[in-house]
């Protein structure tokens, strides 16, 4: 269980969030939609633990994963590498298996500048499951795609989330992508943005 | 591969022939010998153990001051790099040691610690820190926060984060310090050598610089060059190439 409750956040005197509460429960997968800017990168950043400087609190379980808006893999190591240096406890045959599950399977021995961009977020992809976390969090993972692969990515990403069930929080900016993947829809909207009255509709 | 040894090669010869020719012009033995008349007093003097003692003695020094200077730099070019405050503190005290002559450094660290080997390395060392520090600082302030964000949300431990996260992006920066490190020490450990120890390449030349020898300094010298060289190309270089492996990937 994932409990958020945050009661303001500013970078200096501008303030970016206003008070934004909500929960997630095991196997639920939250979306967070609104524009660019609005401040849908400092939340995740908070519920991480990535960022402590505001007021508020966050529950979170001790196993977190994230996906974040670049791949943001070691382009000084190898493929499986990325696995296995993040997620010490993965043998050589798991991390393998894993690159296999979201079809890299070929590419266990290249540096991450060998990959193309969809090859290096699915490697982000795998790389955040191959922990089984319980809390997974998404940055737009899915940005600067062309459509098909896009499509492909989405559709490995909710046979993943389906198999290991983690508690899901990500943003997009597309209500396409959030009402496929999200069994919740929270929009953020103002200046300090804070949830709109939508939140929490069920699907 | 032909390309990478054969064009240092003839460079190298390059400079043997002027080296014969100006000796041939000076025509004074005393003054500028030729090459080969050094062959035999070279031989001589590695077969008396000699030469191989006192290269020894300095390489000592040099690794010494090398891996003292590479450390203190590192620790306080991260430590500066990446706390603003620590760095106005400290940056007036780097601005002075950089500026100061290597010469007055050994000076006074002989006077101050004495006419012995703990007083030459640490005379060498407090020479190479400051700019250590310098290269390294830069490479701290450039650390990608992404990849910092991404060592913490996965709680990679601290031996793998400055192992495979740290490192991988400072080793540019270690290895320009280390290059430029290398280059300087071995230059200031011979002076070192040369005022105040009585062995070592330095303490040599220092030795035949009185007697007027040419030829022996000269051996002493070159002999020295040549060892430098080879941890340049054997050492260096190819640690290099493989750090540089991903990119060129
Ligand atoms: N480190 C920072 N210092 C100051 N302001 C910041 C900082 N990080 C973000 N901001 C500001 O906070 C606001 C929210 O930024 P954030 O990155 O969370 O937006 P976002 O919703 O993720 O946008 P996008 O969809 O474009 O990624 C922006 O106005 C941004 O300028
Ligand atoms: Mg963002």
């Amino acid at each position: 269980m994932i409990r958020v409750d945050i009661r303001a956040k500013s970078f200096g005197d501008t303030p970016v969030l206003g008070p934004v509460a909500f929960e997630v429960a095991k196997g639920e997968t939250v979306a967070i939609l609104g524009p660019s800017g609005i401040g849908k990168t400092t939340l995740l950043r908070i519920v991480a633990g990535l960022d402590d400087r505001f007021e508020g609190t966050v529950e979170r379980p001790g196993r977190i994963a994230m996906v974040f808006q670049e791949p943001t893999l070691l382009p000084w190591r190898s493929v499986l590498q990325n696995l296995t240096l993040v997620h010490p406890g993965l043998t050589r045959r798991a991390a393998r298996d894993m690159l296999a599950r979201v079809g890299i399977g070929d590419k266990a021995h290249a540096f991450p500048g060998q990959l193309s961009l969809g090859q290096q977020r699915r490697l982000a992809l795998a790389r955040a499951f191959a922990g089984h976390p319980e809390l997974l969090i998404m940055d737009e993972p899915f940005v600067s795609l062309d459509p098909a692969t896009a499509e492909t990515m989405l559709a490995l990403t909710e046979r993943l989330i389906a198999e290991e069930r983690p508690a899901t929080l990500f943003v997009t900016h597309s209500r396409a992508e959030a009402e496929r993947l999200g069994t919740r829809i929270l929009d953020l909207a103002g200046r300090p943005a804070i949830l709109s009255p939508a939140q929490g509709q069920d699907i | 591969m032909l390309g990478r040894l054969a064009v240092p090669a003839i460079s190298l010869s390059g400079l043997l022939l002027l080296w014969i020719i100006a000796a041939a012009l000076t025509a004074d033995p005393q003054i500028l010998p030729q090459p080969f008349a050094l062959v035999g007093p070279w031989l001589a003097e590695i077969r008396s153990g000699a030469l191989p003692h006192h290269l020894g003695q300095t390489l000592v020094r040099v690794i010494w001051a090398f891996c003292l200077a590479m450390s203190l730099g590192l620790i306080l070019g991260l430590l500066m790099g990446r706390f603003e405050r620590l760095n106005r503190w400290l940056d007036p005290w780097l601005v002075v040691f950089l500026n100061l002559p290597a010469l007055v450094l050994i000076v006074l660290c002989y006077l101050w610690i004495g006419l012995n080997e703990t007083a030459a390395i640490v005379a060498v060392t407090l020479n190479k820190v400051p700019n250590v520090t310098v290269t390294i600082r830069e490479g701290a302030r450039a650390l990608s926060a992404d990849l910092d964000a991404m060592a913490r949300v996965y709680r990679m431990s601290g031996w793998a984060r400055l192992r495979h996260v740290l490192l991988p992006q400072l080793a540019p920066f270690v290895a320009a310090a280390a290059r430029g490190g290398v280059a300087v020490i071995w230059k200031i450990v011979l002076v070192v050598e040369f005022l105040g120890r009585s062995n070592g390449i330095g303490f040599k030349i220092h030795l035949y610089f009185q007697l007027f020898d040419v030829g022996m300094v000269l051996i002493y010298a070159l002999s020295f060059i040549v060892v430098m060289l080879a941890v340049e190309w054997l050492i260096l270089q190819p640690w290099e190439r493989r750090a540089r492996r991903w990119r060129t990937a």
